[in-house]
């Protein structure tokens, strides 16, 4: 019998080089005689301890890692021998790190092999798709809104309210739109999910059109995830060989197909009208809401548009019931959330876990602080466009409400973690210039408030009239945030705000008055 | 061995075609009766040539029965398509803020200095562009960087300083 090992043909362990482990894996045990199978699976999420290797026992999986090519013929050594190693972790799941997760929509990720529906249905793929086929729109709409789901793309709309719109309005065409188009910096998900198991975001749009009666998806995925592209292409392929897209899904009279789409390299296609626009071949520049797309969306028709880990998360809530799903969590924010940890941080992954969890247990405990050994300062939570948390706010649960209640946000979950030698102040900059550099142009507040306030940030950090120019930033923020169109011009205030007020000694000499008192 | 179907990720330059009118009429023919067809024929051209050369502008309008500015104003909306050909390899340098918190700002100087070149622009021997993107859902391995489509992370001067020497041989 062969030994079977799993590596990742995840970006993230690609880019540490599992690419040449498995290849000396496969030199090293042919040029030994030594049988073996590797199956290339998606990560894990401890992205510390990629490229991961795991081989197959009779008691399950065992890990070992970081993997270096030259470790493999000592590894491949104590597994044939049965004897110890350095980098063994011990059992995959038995990985505190790993253990200590609740993953309910990343329960495959690292596990199977995303390029095949068998695997994928070995360990209880499409039961969501069954169970939908068999309850229609009704029921999967009362099951969907009893599990509490909130769009995971950082707004938090009721996903259920979003289908039932849809479902309600008569169309000749209805489209379900896939948002995989993950530009934050810090979050990972939609990336590692369409590696690591694209067949649950494919069964997830497949139960929104059987639901309120689309019969076409697109998948619109960013250009810088090459990998996410090549994988959700060959999950379409393969769904469709099987029957379970095409003219009659799973022998249903339902017919629902997909396409993928992608981007071209502008961030605020992250925002559905912008994408919308973008997917119908255009410039991508934010609509006004109303119309919402759930009564005119793309090409007009109306659409549901959900974020990869919303849909990624349906086929469990289908399969195991909305309660299972709404009992994890706190207040308004049910279910699971898959968090990524990001940046200057030790034990940096993706951390799927009831919402409620506090920020500093994430930062400190989870993450095990930052690698570079220096204090944390600061962590960014929700992509350019969230606040910059000091320690003091570390005790935030992570749950929608109570971030915004301290004047941040949640949004896709990643959180970037920052030590001591962050200037706050070139920060607050950044988000600014991110703003100019990627705003659509289309209203005032963003388009030029945002370079407005490169210019006014770099006069606080020259020293040129602090206090009034603090002030101007400030103003500039609150026109930012009521004026913008839409969430780029509208949240850049947060990371600008946040490290202005809890960092206020980065941006040059304490105001007079207060230095008058000293 | 399951393992053989597996692509190996290498940093060979991609190989482009001149631009020919011909070819440039095929493939727009091939993708132009898809609903929004537009970025997908420009993702297309530049796939083939390496950049969108500027005669295919007109083209692309008269086939979706757009407008010149239209077409031209979705290729200048995003900032992914050339309207010249980069450099014979093309390293892309994470600017975003997971990068920025593991040491990104230092390593895109120290970039800049090795090849006497800043972000945005290409050597004068046309062998490197150098670009700074923002994002490549690294950020659990930051920095990172992207050479001729081949993901690297966990980038230090080291990595980078080989990353380099590859880009410029």
């Amino acid at each position: 019998m062969s030994l079977r090992f799993f590596i990742p043909l995840d970006a993230g362990a690609l880019a540490v080089g599992a690419e040449d482990v498995a290849a000396a894996l496969a030199q090293a045990a042919s040029s030994r005689g030594v049988a073996i199978e590797i199956v290339r699976t998606g990560s894990r999420g401890l992205y510390w301890l990629e490229p991961m290797v795991e081989v197959a026992t009779s008691a399950g999986r065992v890990a070992f890692g970081p993997v270096t090519v030259a470790d493999v013929p000592s590894l491949l050594d104590a597994i044939t021998g049965g004897g110890p190693h350095p980098l063994r972790l011990g059992m995959t799941d038995e990985i505190p790190w790993l253990k200590r997760q609740t993953r309910l929509t990343f329960a495959r990720c690292g596990v199977t092999d995303p390029r095949s529906i068998e695997d994928y249905r070995g360990h209880g793929g499409y039961r969501g798709l069954e169970r939908a086929l068999t309850l229609g729109t009704d029921a999967i709409l009362t099951q969907l809104t009893t599990s509490g789901l909130r769009g995971r793309g950082g707004a938090g709309f009721p996903t259920g309210i979003k289908w039932k719109t849809v479902a309600q309005t008569e169309a000749d065409r209805k489209f379900i739109v896939c948002n995989a188009d993950e530009g934050d910096s810090g979050t990972f998900a939609d990336r590692m999910i369409m590696e690591g198991d694209p067949f649950v975001v494919i069964e997830g749009m497949t139960i929104a059109g059987i639901t309120v009666g689309a019969t076409k998806g697109y998948i619109y995925i960013r250009s810088e995830y090459p990998h996410a592209v090549i994988a959700m292409n060959a999950a379409i392929a393969a769904a469709r060989r099987a029957g379970y897209l095409g003219a009659r899904v799973t022998g249903s009279p339902h017919a629902f197909d997909l396409e993928v789409r992608v981007g071209a390299g502008a961030y605020v296609c992250g925002e559905e009208t912008s994408l919308l626009e973008s997917l119908e071949g255009r410039r991508g520049i934010v609509c006004a809401k109303p119309p919402l797309p759930a009564h005119k969306g793309l090409f007009g028709k109306p659409t549901v548009i959900n974020n990869v880990l919303s849909f990624a998360a349906i086929p469990f809530i289908l399969d195991n019931g909305a309660k299972t799903y709404a009992d994890f969590g706190m207040g308004r924010s049910r279910g699971t959330m898959p968090i990524q940890l990001a940046g200057n941080i030790r034990y940096g992954g993706l951390f799927e876990t009831a919402f409620g969890i506090t920020l500093g247990e994430l930062v400190d405990d989870v993450g095990g602080g930052t690698f570079t050994g220096r204090p944390v300062r600061a962590a960014q939570v929700g992509g350019p466009l969230g606040a910059y948390f000091p320690r003091a706010l570390f005790d935030t649960p992570f749950d929608y409400e109570a971030f915004a209640a301290r004047d941040g946000l949640i949004g896709h979950a990643g959180v970037v973690v920052f030590d001591d030698t962050v200037d706050m102040a070139k920060q607050a900059r950044f988000a600014m210039e991110f703003c100019a550099v990627e705003s659509c142009g289309k209203c005032t507040p963003c388009r030029i408030g945002s370079t407005r306030g490169v210019e006014t940030i770099d006069k606080i950090r020259r020293g040129e009239r602090v206090d009034q120019n603090l002030a101007l930033v400030e103003d500039l923020c609150n026109t930012m945030k009521l004026g913008s169109l839409c969430a780029l011009g509208g949240f850049t205030p947060y990371p600008v705000m946040s490290a202005l007020k809890h960092f206020r000694e980065d941006f040059g000499p304490a105001p007079a008055h207060l230095q008058a008192a000293e | 061995m399951k393992n053989n179907n597996t692509e190996r990720e290498t940093s060979m330059a991609p190989a482009y075609q001149p631009w020919s009118a011909e070819r440039a009429t095929e493939i727009i023919a091939e993708h132009k009766a898809i609903e929004g067809a537009t970025l997908v024929i420009l993702h297309a051209l530049q796939e083939e040539f390496g950049y969108v050369p500027e005669p295919a502008i007109p083209m692309v309008a008269e086939a979706l029965s757009l407008s010149r500015a239209e077409v031209h104003g979705v290729f200048t909306f995003y900032h992914d398509f050339r309207k010249e050909p980069a450099g014979r390899h093309v390293l892309k340098l994470c600017r975003a803020e997971a990068c920025q918190a593991a040491g990104g700002d230092a390593l895109a100087a120290h970039a800049e200095a090795k090849l006497g070149i800043a972000l945005g622009y290409t050597t004068a021997d046309e062998r490197v562009t150098l670009e700074p993107i923002f994002c490549l859902g690294l950020c659990a391995t930051a920095p990172s960087a992207m050479l001729d489509g081949r993901v690297v992370g966990r980038l230090d001067e080291e990595r980078l300083d080989a990353l380099l020497a590859e880009a410029q041989r």
